[in-house]
């Protein structure tokens, strides 16, 4: 089977992020940027996925220049080939371009199987593998923590809120999945080595047959109108226990509904 | 300064010491156990065969591949560093080395692989810097080398996986009445080996550290490891390579020091504010950021120097100096910025304290050092 997984470059997880001042949109040079976290479970479940039934993995990024170190890391992990859409026009794309983008880079590829994260660190948003499964016409289980391939059939466990669904849908779909579904590898070195030799194809919106009007910063349906820095953390409330511990809590988080 | 494959090798080594190793070692510290779980999954990752060729299971990177895992892994601990440093730069490098085509065969995809380590026995009580002083010595008899003595601090020499040790041996007399060494493999379990307990030490305690004592030990002449006789020359090349390997463990060691500083500066309240915004500590971690880059420069360069195929003794010891001497300060610094907490083995910067003394001793003392580079300068 042939299984693209989208991976997204984002600032390091751990680093302390900014917005720039001119343009409201994320310093991305203010961070290391790595390989979005749920991606790797991402890449993980592709290259289980082919290890059990045989077949490809291409990896496919959307992002600027630095971003290929990125496609190199999930590709170092064992996939076969990339997709880096780059191009400078396509700066500050807000999802919807995004999922054209991508819809745009995946179609026409016979691919079984496209696996997202569920989410990424820095947008935090999910709607990206549903916005391309529908721009592709191509059936969606997101969130999931399971995924298997018998055929042409993907059973699927979706989480909700109370637990998960069994979900099933016909070969090429979308999936996306959570971090419950598998311990991602690390690339090895033999690994990093080997993805240097690797195949990466580079597009532009363009080569991608994209009107320029319709992606990028200019495009975007939403805009951040202002931005300020997170408050100090206020000092916390100790409160001592002298046999009524329980009710001052209680009383703390009624105040503060919480409760 | 690295190249994107090397950056990628180095965040997957980071993401391993920060994921896998972290969690853990603190427990195995305390506790003074091996942490076999950690090892086998290094092995996995093929860190124990970095600088060795595919056909022997080597992972096919070089010296300064291992270099920068044993940085990574001691941003955040030290006791696993110096494993991987001990089993790859003196457990499987001499037999690389100078071993044979089937002595190679036989072991070194075992070691490539984490699931066997070598030790190398060259201190003994009476023989550290001046290992001209070995008393151990290799007779031939009936096709066996038989070996007597003893081996001091002896790193992955005990464990459950320990497959073999490089035994250094007094070998015979040289016309100019100085003694001959040669290196010799003894596998773990041979008659008349003893491994003595672990030893009890300020650091480093999630490691592997024996006395050996030799008693009429037989191997076969076939487990000579290089040349007869020139032991000496042979394990003096492999320090100078090692040094540059201990020069990363302590700029890993510096760097975590530094790590855990900042984070702890920067949350850390005392009147009213964080104490990073004090000038006494944010130069105190300045200082560290200083020592940690110039001694990463030293250590980079004297790896190239060595790959580049060029003369890089002194280089070596340069980078080894430093970097031990700025990794000592920085665990002072750290736990000075600590106060209290720093005292506390449940923080990771009291183990780097203790961690850290060991490097301006372990693979030549740092007076060894400045001797070896005031001779290259020509001081004689």
């Amino acid at each position: 089977m042939k299984i693209a997984v989208c991976v997204k470059q984002v600032p390091d997880t751990w680093a302390e992020k900014k917005l720039k001042a001119d343009t409201s949109t994320l310093d991305r040079e203010s961070a290391d940027g790595v390989l979005n976290e749920l991606d790797e479970y991402a890449v993980e479940q592709a290259l289980q996925l082919v290890e059990a039934n045989g077949g490809e993995v291409v990896i496919v990024t959307m992002g600027p220049e630095r971003a290929a170190e990125t496609l190199r890391k999930a590709i170092s992990m064992g996939a076969d080939a990339g997709i880096h859409v780059l191009d400078n026009n396509l700066a500050g794309s807000d999802a919807i371009a995004t999922s054209a983008v991508l819809a745009k880079a995946l179609e026409g590829r016979d691919f079984d199987l496209i696996i997202f994260g569920s989410e990424s660190t820095d947008a935090r948003m999910s709607v990206i593998p549903a916005m391309v499964a529908e721009r592709l016409g191509l059936a969606q289980v997101t969130f999931a923590q399971k995924v298997n391939v018998d055929g042409t059939t993907l059973t699927a466990e979706r989480v909700t809120d109370y637990g998960f669904d069994t979900l099933s849908a016909t070969l090429p779909a979308v999936v996306s999945v959570v971090e419950k579904i598998n311990e991602p590898r690390y690339p090895s070195f033999k690994g990093i080595m080997a993805a240097k030799k690797k195949p990466v194809e580079t597009l532009t919106a363009t080569d991608l047959g994209l009107d320029p009007s319709v992606v990028g910063a200019g495009a975007a349906w939403s805009a951040v109108a202002d931005f300020a820095a997170r408050p100090p953390k206020p000092a916390g409330v100790v409160i001592s226990d002298e046999g009524s511990g329980g009710t001052s809590i209680a009383d703390y988080l009624t105040t503060s509904k919480f409760i | 300064m690295l190249n994107a494959e090397l950056r990628i090798f180095q965040q997957m080594v980071r993401s391993f010491a920060n994921d896998v190793v972290a969690p853990v070692i603190g427990d195995h510290y305390e506790a003074r156990t091996f942490p076999y779980e950690i090892v086998s999954q290094m092995g996995d990752l093929g860190l124990f065969g970095l600088p060795f060729p595919e056909e022997y299971g080597g992972s096919g990177g070089d010296y300064f591949t291992l270099c920068i895992a044993i940085e990574e892994l001691a941003r955040v601990d030290s006791s696993v560093a110096i494993t991987l440093e001990a089993a790859v730069s003196l457990g499987a490098m001499p037999i690389y080395r100078f071993g044979t085509k089937e002595q190679k065969e036989k072991y070194l995809p075992s070691m490539c692989s984490g699931q066997m380590l070598g030790a190398f026995g060259l201190t003994e009580s009476g023989a550290g810097s001046d290992a001209g002083g070995t008393k151990t010595t290799a007779v031939r008899s009936e096709g066996d080398w038989v070996i007597n003595g003893s081996k001091a601090f002896i790193t992955n020499s005990g464990t459950n996986i320990t497959g073999l040790i490089t035994v250094n041996a007094v070998t015979g007399t040289r016309p100019d009445g100085t003694k001959e060494i040669s290196s010799i493999i003894v596998p773990s379990g041979t008659r008349g080996l003893t491994v003595g307990p672990s030893y009890s030490k300020v650091g480093w305690n999630a490691s592997d550290t024996h006395e050996l004592a030799f008693d009429d030990v037989r191997v076969p002449l076939e487990n000579l490891v290089g040349a007869e006789g020139r032991g000496y020359a042979q394990f003096l090349s492999i320090l100078d390579e090692g040094r540059i390997a201990i020069s990363a463990l302590a700029v890993g060691l510096a760097q975590g020091c530094l790590d855990e500083s900042i984070k702890y500066a920067n949350t850390r309240m005392a009147f009213g504010r964080t104490i990073g915004t004090n000038q006494a500590i944010a130069f105190k971690l300045a200082d560290m950021e200083v020592r940690t880059y110039t001694a990463r420069l030293a250590y980079y360069d004297a790896a190239a120097r060595m790959l580049r195929g060029e003369d890089f003794k002194r280089q070596a010891a340069v980078a080894k100096l430093y970097s031990s001497d700025i990794a000592v300060t920085n665990a002072r610094e750290a736990t000075q910025i600590h106060g209290g907490y720093g005292f506390m083995n449940e923080y990771p910067v009291s183990r780097m304290w203790r961690d850290s003394k060991i490097l301006e001793i372990g693979e030549g003392t740092s007076e060894v050092q400045r001797m070896l580079i005031a001779r290259d300068l020509g001081v004689n």
